[in-house]
C-alpha cells in the first residue's frame, strides 16, 4: 500500500492511515498490530501535511513476521533529530496547534509503538523514517482498562 | 456498559447513528490533543473532546474507540457527519463541559463495576 500526501491537506488528515488500518485488518493481520500500524501511520501522516515542503509519501509493507511502515519526505529536514524526538517539543504551527495537533508527541508516539525505528534526515534534502511492527497479540489491550 | 445506555442516561446528542448498538463502553479518555489520544486512549474507549474536525474522525477509527463525545455544545458540520458515518465512527454531543460530562460518565462506568 502507498500512498501520496499532500502537504497542507489537514482537511484529509488520518484518512490514508484510516485506511491502512482496515486494509491490514481485512488481510488478517492482528487486531494489535492494525492498530498500531494505524496509530503510527498517522502520526507519520499529519507530520508530512504539516511540517513538509511538498508533501511525501506514506508505504506500508506486510511481511511475514512484521508490519513495514515508510514516510519519506524532500524536505526541509529535521535540524535537530533528539530534539524533535522529545516528547513535548514541536514546531507546529499556530493553524495545527488550534486543531489539537503539535503536541510534540508525533515522533515519540511512532517510536513507541514499533519495535524498529529509524530516522534519517538532511536539511535540504528530507526526511525518512522506517518502523517495523512485529505482527503479536498483545496481552495488555484486553479491552478491560480505562484511562 | 453499552454505549446506547450512557446514551440514554446522559440524554446526549447523536450527531449520527450509533454504530455499533451492542458496543461496550471500556473507560474513557478526555483530552483535546489529538497525539494524546492516540497514545493514551484504549480500544473501546469513549473520547470526551471539544475537538470537532474531520481528524477527530481517523484518530477514533485508528484508535478503536467506542464513539467521540463532543461536548461544550460544539457541533461538526454536515461533513464531518458524513465522513464519520461513512467509516463507522459515532459522534455524540453534549452541551456541557468536558469536566462535568467526564465525571458522569465515570460515575456510570463505576456503577457498573
Amino acid at each position: 500500500m502507498k500512498y501520496r500526501i499532500r502537504a497542507g491537506d489537514i482537511e484529509h488528515g488520518g484518512s490514508a492511515s484510516a485506511k491502512i488500518k482496515s486494509e491490514l485488518t481485512r488481510v488478517g493481520i492482528d487486531e494489535f498490530t492494525a492498530r498500531r500500524a494505524g496509530i503510527v501511520s498517522f502520526e507519520a501522516e499529519m507530520n508530512l501535511i504539516v511540517y513538509s515542503d511538498s508533501g511525501g509519501t506514506l508505504s506500508v509493507r506486510v511481511e511475514p513476521d512484521a508490519v513495514v511502515v515508510e514516510a519519506r519526505d524532500k524536505g526541509p529536514g529535521i535540524e535537530d533529530i533528539d530534539l524533535a524526538m522529545t516528547p513535548g517539543y514541536s514546531t507546529a504551527p499556530e493553524w495545527a496547534t488550534d486543531l489539537g495537533f503539535g503536541a510534540g508527541m508525533g515522533l515519540a508516539n511512532i517510536k513507541k509503538n514499533s519495535d524498529g525505528f529509524e530516522i534519517e534526515s538532511r536539511i535540504g534534502e528530507g526526511t525518512t523514517i522506517r518502523c517495523r511492527l512485529d505482527r503479536r497479540e498483545n496481552p495488555r489491550i484486553d479491552h478491560q482498562g480505562g484511562s | 456498559m453499552k454505549l446506547t445506555e450512557i446514551v440514554g442516561q446522559l440524554s446526549l446528542d447523536l450527531f449520527t447513528p450509533i454504530s455499533d448498538p451492542g458496543a461496550a463502553v471500556t473507560g474513557g479518555y478526555s483530552g483535546d490533543l489529538l497525539s494524546h489520544v492516540l497514545s493514551s486512549a484504549l480500544p473501546g474507549n469513549l473520547w470526551i473532546t471539544i475537538q470537532h474536525h474531520a481528524n477527530v474522525v481517523a484518530v477514533a477509527q485508528v484508535t478503536g474507540l467506542s464513539a467521540v463525545l463532543i461536548v461544550d455544545g460544539k457541533r461538526p458540520n454536515d461533513g464531518v457527519r458524513e465522513q464519520a458515518r461513512s467509516s463507522g465512527v459515532t459522534l455524540l454531543g453534549s452541551t456541557e463541559s468536558a469536566f462535568e460530562v467526564a465525571g458522569r460518565v465515570r460515575e456510570l462506568l463505576a456503577a457498573q463495576r
